[in-house]
């Protein structure tokens, strides 16, 4: 039977939140002794899976077994009482407590009803030592790096639950030496019989450390594979939802020739984005293409100037500028839709109104005030233009759903009448219908004569409208592709072929 | 333009109808509590006095309520009133004209308000806790202008800010009044309102959207420095004297009180000054009632703790229901965001 | 030496200097008496700012302390003259009241979600309301028992003397040192005000720590209550006030980082004979004019916000490099 050898197995989980499946009956099954990856795009569900196994969301549908028994965690706790344990890539560690307080809390070991710090400081460092790490265990936890940090979560968590381990991207901010250390302890933990799940967007480690890979998109199942059965090239097409047979070439807009108006030479900021060149013309979208963490956002940040630059020179029309905060780049009639519509987009309290007037205003300054009759046509006119679903204008938009905020943020921008817009996935977390929109609209505004840099995890999209594509690895600017090499083959080609060559 | 009106007359309802309850109790016990009358062209009577002796809650609240809306609190406006008071004091007893006075400690408050502000806006730190320092030190700094004694003076133009009066009404009143009101026309009818409401609800939002975060901020402390100024300057009138060691003490918490039931939520974005001052103008109504009911005077602070478990309450259950419908949406959202990281 | 020890050691740093340069100047200052004074005068104070300390690692804070040392007092003062209950048993009862009061508070802000601030203020007003209801008067307490303890002291060699209540105060900092880094609670103390959301997924019971809290602050509020009855013999409903300002100061000059999470009860110590080091010295001098102290404590404050800021920087910073 499959029970004895899998340690783990959901069944038809299902999860939904409003307006979207975020699970579609996912089957994923965990052996024991082995490292298995979960793989997805953003979006894809892999958090909302490890969530439902840890109990942090109540699945809507679907069995979980542990050991063969079916278990029902309530919450994360419960599920590590019942041998889950989950670290994340942000430490959920309490940096303000020593190490071994970090691994003992709750469970300290008492002497007279006293916490004996000297047992326990103890314990912590034999807990340790199985970890390859001779710490000072009574030092605070933030005095020692987020390597260091990271296998202390490991020990912890492995301490008290001690059947499954889940690695919710725990690589994401090491350095090689790093990884290394971390993939040593992990196949220990392998060989001691654990399951462990491994959430990342490192292909490459995904090939040196995993025995499994499962691949989720959109909500659902696209395959369980054995890694040495599976070629780079096809596990990026599984990701990113392509059959490399099917090449079509999409119909695609002929390379515009307007004039050269935005120049960017080694443009750069240590510890985000190495220098790089970049040219926009009048009429162009320029798409940037790459895994998570491959240096995108750090890009559009820096030419919005909400990152500065530390290197290189920027030119408009010729002339240099400096962009030293996102002002001056709007006074230069940039625009930036960021990634993080919650954190960094959406005022949620205030209305669609005031969300749509705001950067204008803003440019304006305050003792220009737009009069009410033209904040409510210019809203009216996007309400329509974009078909931005509300009530009516004065909304919170905190109450839209994410497909309208992204119009809503849109329009802000739009309001202003820029010549440069940045989008930062544009397309991320709406509807099916809102993002065919944006696509329309992404079009049309280039047929305009705007110059346009858009940002996206879905390949099929950037090549739909991209008349240039860069692709990003490592936190730089690694090809550039024109013309009729816009293919989704050739970018997924561009991004596997980077990967080889680290790995190499 | 009329649905303008009657969403702003919603939003000052829950406080008017407050103020006409706690007016048509005290009236049933005080019948004497309704009736104006007027000697040598001023208005006397209760009503008349609850708006009199609100006047510095009512200033500091004005000013209290901007930092507010941008998410910081000020613990500082009662020391810096006693600073302006004792600087007004120390001013014109050394010879200076009324109008450098007045423009000397308006100067003062102005420059209170920088020092938070900037404490806030570029150091960074936590308001509640930047604001503490001047709230420590400022008495200290009055006493030093003092000199520890209470510095009194007679001079009439001086005086006449606390106890004159202007077209029958008595001067804070009338000071308020318009200072209000100018303060209301100016965030509302220029843009500073909703900019400062946008900084109040996502600080990193209004940034990329080229809001100029930094100045505004100051510019909400120096507000509220100056109102602390006004409201010291009429509260040493009132005295004939700056009294370094109590004048203004603890009004921060009053201000902030009036805040809170005026409807602004602590925790920034969505302000209302006329809400601020109504909620300041209640609690000096309580104030008054209380000690014209024959309650004695003790009961006054009892009560203040009852208005502000009675706004918890109220606050939370909605609080929750305002979430409920909500929660499985930020629940689906917040995931994706972590992992995005 | 580790960093999350750098406040305290420039508070003790800053109190030894000082106080070398207070005897440079007036070598009377160096006597056991000018010490067992300087606890005795602050003993109320420093048992409270212990409570304090609890409050503020926990990422909270407590407006109410002041109030509740003033009700104590009026409590005492009319239980003890209109009733002839042992003064041991009004203490035992004021300090049940205390703690419960403190204990609602942290219930409150814990169950409705709302800030301590809000909370801490309501129950300021109403302690003190409390207060005024009993008695608007200075009430005297000569109950014989007050000044049996009163005459309790402990000897110290060159005439000084550690009175019942200076001891006292030593005793709270023990124990609160002990309750800060050798009991679970403690250490759940440390882990809110570290993120209550990370402690609540590490297993910390978040609501009865919470709760306790509170509920150790009123405690200590309402024995500071009793020891500033002791130190004054009277009850007075307008005593007290700005107390809590005083315990936040010497919280903050002790180390501890009002944002919470760090910090330790010893600090709070420090803290405290800094600030009664200052009021000696002014006193010594006779020239100086009291005023002197708000200001040198805020720019004292004004110093450790900056050094803490500095700190928080710093290792932002070496952890991006790292």
């Amino acid at each position: 039977m499959q029970t004895s050898d899998h340690i783990l197995q959901a069944i038809r989980i299902e999860k939904e939140f409003p307006g979207t499946k975020a699970l579609d009956k996912v089957d994923f099954h965990l052996r024991r002794g082995e490292v298995h990856a979960l793989l997805g795009e953003n979006g894809a569900g892999k958090s909302t899976l490890i969530k439902c196994l840890t109990g942090a969301y109540h699945r809507d549908g679907g069995t979980i077994l542990l050991d063969g028994e079916e278990v029902d965690p309530r919450d994360t706790f419960d599920a590590q009482k019942l041998g889950i344990g989950t670290v994340y890539q942000e430490v959920n560690l309490l940096p303000n407590l020593t190490v071994a307080e970090n691994l003992f809390l709750g469970r300290q070991p008492r002497r007279f009803g006293m916490v004996d710090a000297r047992a326990m400081n103890r314990q912590a460092r034999d807990l340790l030592a199985d970890y390859e790490l001779d710490l000072d265990v009574t030092r605070d936890l933030a005095s020692y790096s987020v390597a260091i940090q990271q296998v202390v979560a490991i020990a912890r968590a492995v301490d008290l639950s001690g059947k499954v381990l889940i690695l919710d991207e725990p690589t994401a901010s090491l350095d090689a030496h790093e990884v290394a250390m971390l993939f040593r302890i992990v196949r220990r933990l392998r060989a001691r019989g654990l399951g462990i799940v491994f959430v990342t967007h490192f292909l490459e480690q995904v090939y040196e450390i995993s025995d499994r890979i499962t691949v989720l998109r959109n909500g659902q199942l696209v395959g369980t594979r054995e890694t040495t059965d599976l070629e780079r090239r096809e596990l990026i097409a599984m990701m990113i939802g392509r059959e490399l047979a099917a090449e079509i070439h999409a119909p695609r807009p002929e390379a515009v020739q307007g004039p050269m108006r935005y120049r960017f030479r080694n443009y750069g900021s240590k510890g985000h984005i190495s220098p790089f060149d970049l040219d926009v013309r009048a009429g162009e979208v320029v798409g940037m293409a790459g895994l998570l963490g491959s240096g995108r956002t750090e890009t559009a940040e820096l030419l919005f100037g909400a990152c500065r630059a530390d290197s290189g020179q920027a030119e408009i029309d010729g002339r240099p500028v400096e962009l030293p905060s996102p002002r001056a780049a709007i006074r230069h009639r940039f625009g930036f839709c960021p990634e993080d519509r919650k954190i960094a987009g959406i005022v949620g309290d205030l209305s669609v109104r005031e969300n749509i007037v705001l950067a204008l205003q803003a440019r304006r300054g305050w003792t220009r005030p737009i009069s009410r009759a033209e904040q409510n046509r210019l809203v009216d006119h996007y309400i329509r233009a974009l078909d931005i679903r509300t009530a009516d204008r004065e909304k919170p938009i905190r109450l839209l759903s994410g497909g309208n905020q992204q119009k809503v943020i849109l329009a802000r921008w739009l309001a202003t009448e820029p010549e440069l817009l940045i989008l930062d996935e544009p397309t991320r977390g709406i509807d099916v219908g809102a993002h065919a929109e944006i696509v329309k609209l992404i079009e049309a505004l280039r047929e305009k004569g705007m110059s346009l840099v858009v940002i996206s995890s879905e390949i099929e999209e950037l090549v739909a409208y991209s008349t240039r594509v860069i692709v990003l690895r490592d936190r730089a600017h690694v090809a550039e592709l024109d013309g009729h090499r816009i293919t989704a083959h050739q970018i997924v080609e561009a991004i596997a072929a980077t990967n080889d060559r680290r790995a190499s | 333009m009329i649905s303008d009106v009657r969403l702003y007359l919603n939003r000052l309802l829950p406080q008017l109808i407050a103020l006409c309850v706690i007016v048509a109790a005290v009236s049933l016990v005080f019948p004497g509590f309704l009736s104006l009358e007027i000697q040598n062209g001023r208005l006397y009577g209760s009503l008349v006095d609850i708006l009199n002796r609100g006047a510095p809650v009512v200033l500091l609240a004005i000013g209290m309520t901007v930092v507010i809306a941008t998410k910081g609190i000020d613990l500082s406006v009662g020391a810096v009133m006693a600073i302006c008071g004792a600087t007004a004091a120390a001013s014109i007893t050394s010879g200076h004209s009324l109008a450098a006075t007045l423009l000397i400690t308006l100067c003062v408050g102005v420059l209170c308000g920088i020092w938070n502000g900037l404490l806030v806006a570029v150091l960074d730190i936590q308001p509640i806790i930047a604001t503490l320092v001047l709230m420590v030190a400022g008495r200290g700094i009055a006493q030093l202008i003092t000199e520890g004694a209470i510095l009194t003076f007679n001079d009439p133009g001086l005086i006449f800010v606390g106890s004159g009066s202007f077209a029958g009404l008595p001067m804070p009143v009338v000071i308020w009044l318009v200072f209000g009101a100018l303060v209301a026309a100016l965030v509302r009818r220029t843009a500073l309102g909703m900019l400062i409401e946008a900084i109040g609800i996502n600080r990193r939002a209004s940034t990329l959207s080229g809001v100029l975060t930094p100045v505004l901020l100051v510019a909400a402390y120096v507000l509220s420095g100056v109102c602390a100024a006004i409201a010291g300057i009429i509260a040493a009138a009132d005295i004939r004297g700056a009294d370094a060691n109590n004048a203004g003490l603890w009004l921060e918490l009053d201000a902030i009180l009036a805040v809170v039931v005026g409807g602004t939520s602590l925790l920034g974005g969505r302000f209302s000054i006329a809400a601020s001052v109504l909620g300041a103008i209640i609690i000096q109504a309580i104030n008054t009632g209380i000690l014209l009911s024959g309650f004695p005077p003790e009961f006054n602070l009892i009560i203040k703790a009852g208005i502000i478990v009675f706004i918890l309450v109220l606050q939370a259950p909605r609080f929750r229901t305002a979430f409920a419908f909500l929660v499985p949406a930020r629940g689906a959202r917040k995931p994706t965001e972590r992992a995005a990281k | 030496m580790k960093q999350k020890h750098l406040p305290l050691t420039a508070t003790i740093l800053i109190f030894l200097v000082g106080y070398a340069l207070c005897v440079a100047q007036y070598p009377n200052m160096l006597s056991t008496r000018v010490i067992g004074n300087l606890l005795t005068d602050n003993a109320f104070l420093g048992i409270a700012a212990v409570g304090m300390t609890f409050v503020i690692l926990s990422g909270g804070i407590d407006l109410s302390i002041g109030s509740v040392i003033a009700f104590t007092g009026v409590f005492l003062a009319v239980v003890l003259e209109h009733s002839s209950l042992h003064p041991l048993v009004a203490f035992v009862m004021v300090l049940a009241i205390a703690t419960l009061f403190g204990a609602l508070m942290g219930a409150i802000i814990h169950y409705l979600e709302m800030p301590a601030f809000i909370v801490t203020l309501a129950g300021m007003f109403l302690a003190r309301g409390m207060a005024f209801v009993l008695s608007i008067d200075s009430i005297p307490i000569k109950h014989p028992f007050y000044a049996t303890l009163k005459g309790l002291y402990f000897k110290l060699p060159g005439g000084g003397r550690i009175t019942l209540i200076g001891g006292l105060m030593l005793l709270v900092f023990a124990i609160g040192i002990l309750i800060a880094h050798r009991t679970r609670f403690g250490i759940n103390v440390y882990a809110l005000g570290g993120g209550t959301a990370t402690a609540r997924l590490m297993g910390v019971p978040v609501a009865a720590t919470t709760i306790r809290i509170y509920a150790l602050s009123g405690l200590l509020a309402g024995l500071s209550g009793i020891v500033f009855s002791l130190y004054t013999s009277a009850g007075y409903s307008l005593a007290a006030v700005g107390v809590e300002l005083d315990a936040i100061t010497a919280v903050v000059i002790g180390g501890t980082l009002l944002t919470g999470g760090s910090g330790f009860v010893a600090g709070t110590l420090v803290g405290i004979l800094i600030q009664g080091l200052i009021q000696t010295y002014i006193t010594f001098d006779g020239s100086l004019s009291s005023w002197w102290t708000k200001i040198l404590i805020g720019l004292l404050l004004f110093a450790f916000i900056l050094l803490q800021k500095g700190i928080i920087y710093a290792s932002r910073h070496r952890q991006q490099r790292a």
